[in-house]
């Protein structure tokens, strides 16, 4: 059953990201992002995540979107510019960073088994992802990281 | 089997929620018009459909008019504007219902326990349902917003970048003031945070977290006075002036059923839920005569007409703010999110967190300390933060410069 609502959601997810990308009009790409992002929340349940699909929703559904379409309709810049794209480099580097991410994304899939689903949902414990749990390892265990945002990418 | 079977009680259970919430909206419209016309000293509608009662008396006039009104609405030519952007267009009147109706599977709406230590009239009691309710409110805006866009019309445009931005400006104060009531019960749950309240209502220690919610729900469903959004002398109607027919009837229904699951989410964060005096001792002489399962059906049945009993109560001052409070200019709207309402809350949680701290048992003295200094507050600011006007000097001039 999981399987079945991750096809689906992942699919949903991808299709919105794509749009996205395609469509001309930025008020359709805006709402195109909101449903790949609402996709991803209900990913987020499926991993046990109940805390992070509430905040995945507010902050990025309920604010970030808000505010893209709020100026984009403020300004009326919503139409694509005539003329060639200024920046004729930008989409050429994106396709090679992205099949460079799509790339790492799939080694670490394959080379760490411990990333699949099937065992997160076995190996959790009582209370995961609740937000007590959340907020002492965010308060406790990770509090440098969190203090100092620039050291966080240091090796453990 | 059993799966199919749970699968197909949670679509009647939705089915049922679904349907209640529509017919609260259609009886809340009958509720505002008949109240509003007792206001301004008028009748209000009272024409369809009554029942007859001996002696000629007529009881509830008027109870068929929102059948009407639905009748109505579905007959209208349903036009869709040539320069409209089609299918966002299409797609803003269930953007603006879908979240007022999955809002309220969050809220307990009373307690009747099924004996298996779930409760009916609780759809989903997930951990983080204060998070869940916030995450929804704040989704409800992209109906209106993308409506306005959409219609391709500069006063509906006007209408939909108004609302954004209003509900973006308030969602924070209403978010502070939930915090508070969060830190207060030490819980996310909602139906943890109305076990709580059992002895008292959080309205007593969170008088002024209660206030600024009640201020920041009527702004973030954009109601009077804070409709500028569809404000009729500047906007014609604004978000919605492109809809007819029952496109626009969806944006009033979720306009309504938002404003009604605030007030449902203000009485059980702030007012008890579905808590009222004497349930409990009813129910227990119940259990002990006539077994659990009646026990637990007459709590229920209790619980959730205390819980519609106090809704009505809030529903009521929410017209009551509406027939006589003037619709409040931009600026002043802006200042009261920003400057007013997000300080006071900001205060309020620190309030919390250091009384939480210095007497982590509460009790009753605390509370009532607590109610103090939020009514203290708030009159203060009410006489501080009041709007100023610009003082008038009449200069008087001598009659005798122009002889």
């Amino acid at each position: 059953m999981d399987l079945v609502i991750f096809s689906i959601t992942a699919i949903i997810a991808i299709i919105g990201a794509v749009a996205m990308l395609v469509s001309r009009n930025a008020v359709h790409s805006a709402l195109f992002l909101l449903l790949n992002l609402g996709a991803i929340s209900v990913l987020f349940l499926l991993l046990q995540a109940p805390f992070l699909f509430a905040v995945q929703l507010i902050v990025y559904a309920g604010a970030i979107i808000v505010l893209f379409l709020f100026v984009v309709m403020l300004l009326g810049a919503e139409r694509d510019e005539d003329g060639a794209d200024p920046v004729r480099w930008q989409v050429p580097t994106a396709v090679v960073m992205a099949a460079l991410l799509i790339g790492q994304v799939i080694y670490v899939f394959v080379t760490e088994p411990t990333a699949t689903a099937d065992s997160v949902n076995t190996n959790i414990s009582e209370g995961f992802g609740s937000p007590t749990q959340i907020a002492q390892a965010l308060f406790t265990t990770h509090l440098y990281h969190l203090k100092s945002p620039h050291s966080c990418c240091s090796l453990p | 089997m059993e799966f199919w079977i749970d699968i197909l009680i949670l679509l009647v259970r939705c089915l049922v929620l679904a349907l209640a919430a529509t017919t609260l909206f259609a009886y809340f419209t009958l509720f505002e018009r008949r109240l509003l016309g007792r206001f301004q000293n008028r009748i209000g509608p009272n024409r369809a459909g009554h029942i007859p009662l001996p002696g000629g008396k007529k009881l509830f006039g008027g109870f068929l008019q929102p059948a009407a009104d639905a009748v109505k609405l579905f007959f209208k030519e349903d036009v869709i504007p040539e320069k409209a952007d089609k299918w966002v267009y299409l797609i803003a009147p269930g953007f603006a219902v879908i979240p007022a109706l999955i809002i309220w599977v969050g809220i307990p709406l009373g307690n009747w326990p099924d004996g298996q230590g779930s409760n009916w009239l609780h759809y989903a009691p997930i951990d983080v349902g204060i998070l869940y309710l916030l995450a929804v409110t704040s989704v409800g805006v992209y109906g209106i917003a993308i409506a306005g866009w959409a219609s391709n019309n500069k006063y509906s445009m006007i209408g939909g970048v108004r609302a954004s931005a209003q509900v973006i400006s308030y969602e924070l104060a209403l978010g502070l003031s939930i915090l508070a009531v969060v830190m207060q019960n030490g819980t996310f749950r909602t139906e943890e945070i109305v076990a709580g309240q059992n002895i008292i209502w959080n309205i007593v220690p969170q008088f002024l977290a209660f206030v600024i919610f009640l201020v920041a729900s009527t702004a973030e469903v954009v109601r009077s006075p804070f409709d500028l959004v569809e404000a009729e002398q500047e906007l014609v109607g604004g978000y919605n002036t492109e809809y007819g027919s029952m496109k626009f009837a969806l944006f009033f229904m979720s306009e309504y059923i938002k404003l009604v699951a605030m007030n449902a989410i203000a009485v059980a964060l702030f007012l008890g839920g579905g808590n009222f005096p004497g349930i409990d001792t009813l129910v227990a002489a119940i259990r002990t005569s006539n077994g659990d399962t009646i026990a637990y059906a007459v709590q229920g049945a209790l619980t959730l007409g205390a819980f519609l009993l106090k809704t009505t109560v809030l529903s009521f001052i929410s017209v009551w703010v509406r027939a006589s409070v003037p619709r409040v200019r931009y600026d002043q709207l802006m200042n009261l999110g920003w400057k007013i309402l997000m300080p006071l809350a900001l205060f309020n949680v620190v309030l919390t967190a250091v009384i939480g701290v210095i007497f982590p048992e509460g009790g009753l003295v605390i509370h009532i300390a607590m109610f103090v200094i939020g009514a203290v507050v708030i009159g203060i600011t009410s006489v501080v933060a009041a709007p100023k006007r610009a003082k008038r000097s009449v200069t008087m001039v001598s009659n005798n410069a122009s002889n």
